[in-house]
């Protein structure tokens, strides 16, 4: 005790402190507050999930979209935003939203799957609209690689980059990078135009094109950088960064290496009238 | 070794020695040789700077050489079924397969690739760090002014040779990078379109363009950069290195070490201290992967897209431009391109390339300069120097506002804005700081030669009073300290003669007057003897 007492005056004592506290309320929230623990029944009947979903929904998601979905001036309507939109939206952990903003942020998932497959349904119930790919239609395909090539390259990189490291759009908005992006959340994004993505339905960019462009996204962002140190895969801007910081540096120094390297004779000169100044 | 009496012919019995001999009866290199091989060059590692530019250009002529016995220089259509699956069977230009072939089939085709592709930003990189070494000591001074211009004339022709090498391969951003330059020549008024069509052969981006490219970068340019880097270093070695002041040395000798043995130790094995550098960076570190950007079609773009470095800040000026357009006759004035492309740039080139008669024209100094300054003695000329890299640093990042952007969560609008201030602010809060520095830098200098180094010892005196101990600098290191000229501004000697009659030229003298008062005006002076001699007799040390 008396150890603690002296402590207490510590100048981190403060953040011990607080951290501590942060900590405990941290848990108390998880503990009785996270809408995790809003628990439904899992029904095994759609009218059942319907139903779970809609207990869902009004918990988390109708303070911004309104009670029956209709919107309000903090979040669009939902009607005929369809199952996929939803999967999408709460699978990648974009809603519940975090916060309004230029652009809605990632974050962790806050649902289970089968909540969100609920919240989907009754989504879906009240207008339709795109549904959840199965997966046949967006496993990668290896023969389809260079299709997608093309038409990423075409239709994707000029937000996305070249290798999927994400873009700047106008006034804080963005492209998200694709390097961790599921197959599945992907082609929900083209199907439903998440956000400030432009849509992509099946009339535009077949179900086949969409699988080609997942098979290239997917195959290429697992190649090996076969140049070496990939430097971010972000072209000649880290190259210029590289070479400016890493390289200046180094050669600076190789520099100075062999400047200060003189000969034997004029190191012993040297030596030596700092020897006699010495001695003075 | 060789045994030779008087009146006897010396036989040299060694091999080098017999070659040496050999050359000399046909070609008298002994003379020749015997005074440069002794050539003095002074000892100090920003004077290798300029090596890393010439061994870096000796490394992109090999691996470029290497690189042309496999690129096809053809826009020609062709289906791609080489190594590189994802690109299977794609339609692509003959300059995009190759250069595909030459990464994935060629036996260190890879990685010559990179270490042209690194020797080139290690070449541009190191003739800017050079120059600015170059201005900050003012070694442009005369007699140097005209190497200064070749150098400008290099360093101008590397942006070339750079910007045609990255755009050979006909990729996506290469491809990119030539559509804005289409844009930036189209910008140009009444010839713009025609010049266009000039160059890319008819419509962007035709058939004739890479071949052109290839042909200046592979022939034009890299000869012309041969042929004045050759007339830069036979100045260097007419005109002799400069030195930075000390015991022994003054405007008018050498002091350093011999061209032979030394000095081709030294620069030999740097030159393979930078190759070696070079070949590592190649083998480790990937460098424009053509692959990963996909074949150039004009209908696409990647976001991101990207010059490399050196081009960064003409990016920079294009993207921070108001969009400033003017129609009249059914002509277009497209400031908005014009201005960041030509003018912008035209003032700061010309600006550095002008520099060293500006200055000598402000100073009215016309003497020979062989010792450097040391860049706070030279207040206004190390401000003007740092204002212009604030200038340059803020037009190259703003080159990369979407990267930042997206990096640092900021808004690319936000970032734009911030540089069209800073482009302008920046650099006038960079005069002005980087002079305070330099007076408060020089009088630092003062203080240590009145009153001698800090020693770190602190005594008590009987009363109870404390004071560290100086101890008193070495005559070299006041050498050092006192050897720079303080200048002083000039005047104004006669407005009028005795009849009332103004001067000649008096309004261009006047400029003078005010242009050097801005100079010069402002300065510490250094300790004159007289001051010195005090401090060491009073003891306040």
């Amino acid at each position: 005790m008396k150890s603690l007492s002296t402590r207490r005056r510590h100048p981190l004592a403060a953040f011990v402190v607080l951290v501590l506290a942060l900590g405990f309320a941290g848990t108390l929230f998880a503990a009785f507050v996270s809408p995790a623990s809003a628990n439904a029944d899992s029904g095994n009947t759609s009218a059942q999930a319907i139903a779970n979903g809609k207990a869902l929904y009004e918990t988390s998601c109708s303070s911004c979209h309104g009670m029956n979905g209709e919107g309000s001036s903090y979040g669009p309507s939902l009607v005929g935003s369809g199952s996929a939109a939803v999967d999408f939206q709460v699978s990648t952990g974009r809603m519940p939203a975090q916060q309004p903003g230029a652009q809605i942020q990632k974050k962790a998932v806050l649902y289970t799957q089968a909540q969100i497959d609920e919240m989907a349904a009754y989504i879906q119930s009240l207008g339709g609209g795109p549904v959840v790919p199965s997966q046949s239609q967006y496993s990668v395909n290896d023969s389809m690689v260079q299709l997608g090539g093309v038409l990423f390259r075409t239709n994707c990189s000029q937000c996305h980059n070249f290798a999927g490291e994400g873009g700047v759009l106008t006034d804080g908005k963005f492209a998200p990078e694709l390097t961790q992006t599921s197959p599945k959340a992907m082609y929900e994004a083209m199907l439903t135009g998440p956000q400030n993505m432009p849509q992509f339905p099946n009339t535009v960019l077949p179900s086949a094109e969409k699988q080609a462009i997942i098979s290239y996204i997917v195959s290429t962002r697992d190649e090996a950088n076969y140049g070496g140190a990939g430097l971010g895969r972000i072209g000649p801007t880290s190259e210029g960064l590289f070479i400016w910081t890493f390289g200046l540096i180094a050669l600076l120094l190789f520099a100075v290496w062999i400047a200060a390297h003189t000969t034997k004779a004029s190191a012993e000169r040297v030596a030596q009238a700092a020897a006699k100044k010495g001695g003075k | 070794m060789s045994t030779s009496t008087a009146g006897e012919e010396i036989v040299p019995t060694t091999l080098g020695g017999k070659a040496a001999d050999y050359l000399d009866q046909r070609l008298g290199i002994a003379g020749a040789a015997k005074k440069n091989l002794r050539k003095i060059f002074p000892d100090h590692w920003s004077f290798m700077l300029g090596e890393v530019c010439l061994y870096s250009f000796i490394i992109l002529l090999l691996s470029g050489i290497f690189l042309t016995l496999f690129f096809t220089p053809s826009m020609g259509d062709v289906t791609y079924n080489g190594s590189y699956t994802p690109l299977d069977g794609i339609r692509m230009s003959e300059a995009y397969a190759s250069t595909l072939n030459l990464s994935f089939d060629v036996r260190g085709g890879l990685l010559m690739r990179q270490i042209h592709h690194w020797a080139a930003l290690v070449f541009v990189m190191g003739i800017m760090v050079h120059m600015l070494r170059v201005f900050f000591t003012g070694a442009f001074r005369k007699p140097r002014e005209l190497n200064w211009i070749i150098g400008f004339g290099l360093f101008t022709l590397a942006l070339a040779e750079g910007f045609c090498g990255y755009s050979l391969p006909d990729d996506l951003l290469s491809g990119t990078g030539l559509r804005i330059m289409q844009g930036l020549v189209l910008s140009i008024p009444i010839v713009g379109t025609y010049i266009s069509f000039f160059l890319f052969g008819g419509q962007f981006p035709g058939h004739d363009i890479v071949p052109r490219l290839f042909t200046i970068h592979i022939l034009l340019v890299p000869g012309l950069i041969l042929g004045l880097i050759t007339a830069h270093l036979i100045l260097v070695f007419y005109q002799k290195h400069t030195q930075w002041a000390g015991p022994g040395r003054n405007d008018k000798n050498v002091v350093g070490l011999p061209l032979m043995p030394v000095y081709m130790a030294k620069a030999g094995g740097f030159f393979f201290v930078v190759f070696g550098f070079i070949a590592l960076l190649g083998g480790l570190v990937s460098i424009n992967p053509i692959w990963v950007y996909g074949p150039y079609v004009p209908n696409q773009i990647t976001a991101g897209s990207q010059p490399d470095f050196y081009i960064g800040f003409f990016e920079g000026a294009l993207r921070m431009m108001p969009n400033v357009e003017f129609n009249f006759w059914g002509h277009t004035l497209s400031l908005n391109v014009l201005v960041p492309f030509a003018v912008v740039p035209g003032i700061l080139f010309g600006g550095i390339a002008l520099y060293p008669f500006i200055e000598a024209w402000i100073t009215g100094d016309k003497r020979e300069h062989h010792i450097l300054d040391r860049p706070r003695n030279m207040p206004t000329r190390t401000a003007l120097g740092v204002a212009g890299i604030t200038f340059y640093g803020v037009g190259w990042l703003n080159g990369g506002n979407d990267l930042i952007a997206i990096r640092f969560n900021l808004s690319v609008e936000s970032i734009t804005w911030v540089c069209r201030f800073l482009i302008i602010l920046g650099p006038i809060f960079a005069f002005w700081l980087t002079r305070r520095i330099c007076f408060g830098l020089q009088r630092r200098d003062r203080d240590k030669v009145l009153h001698g180094a800090e020693s770190g010892i602190i005594t008590r005196s009987p009363e109870g009073a404390f004071s560290e101990v100086h101890t008193p600098l070495s005559q070299g290191e006041l050498h050092k300290l006192t050897a720079h000229d303080v200048h002083r501004p000039l005047t104004l000697t006669e407005v009028t003669d005795a009849n009332g009659v103004p001067a000649p030229n008096l309004r261009r003298a006047k400029l003078r007057a005010k242009a050097t008062q801005w100079y010069f005006g402002q300065r510490v002076e250094k300790p004159t003897a007289e001051e010195y001699h005090e401090s060491i007799t009073s003891g306040h040390h």
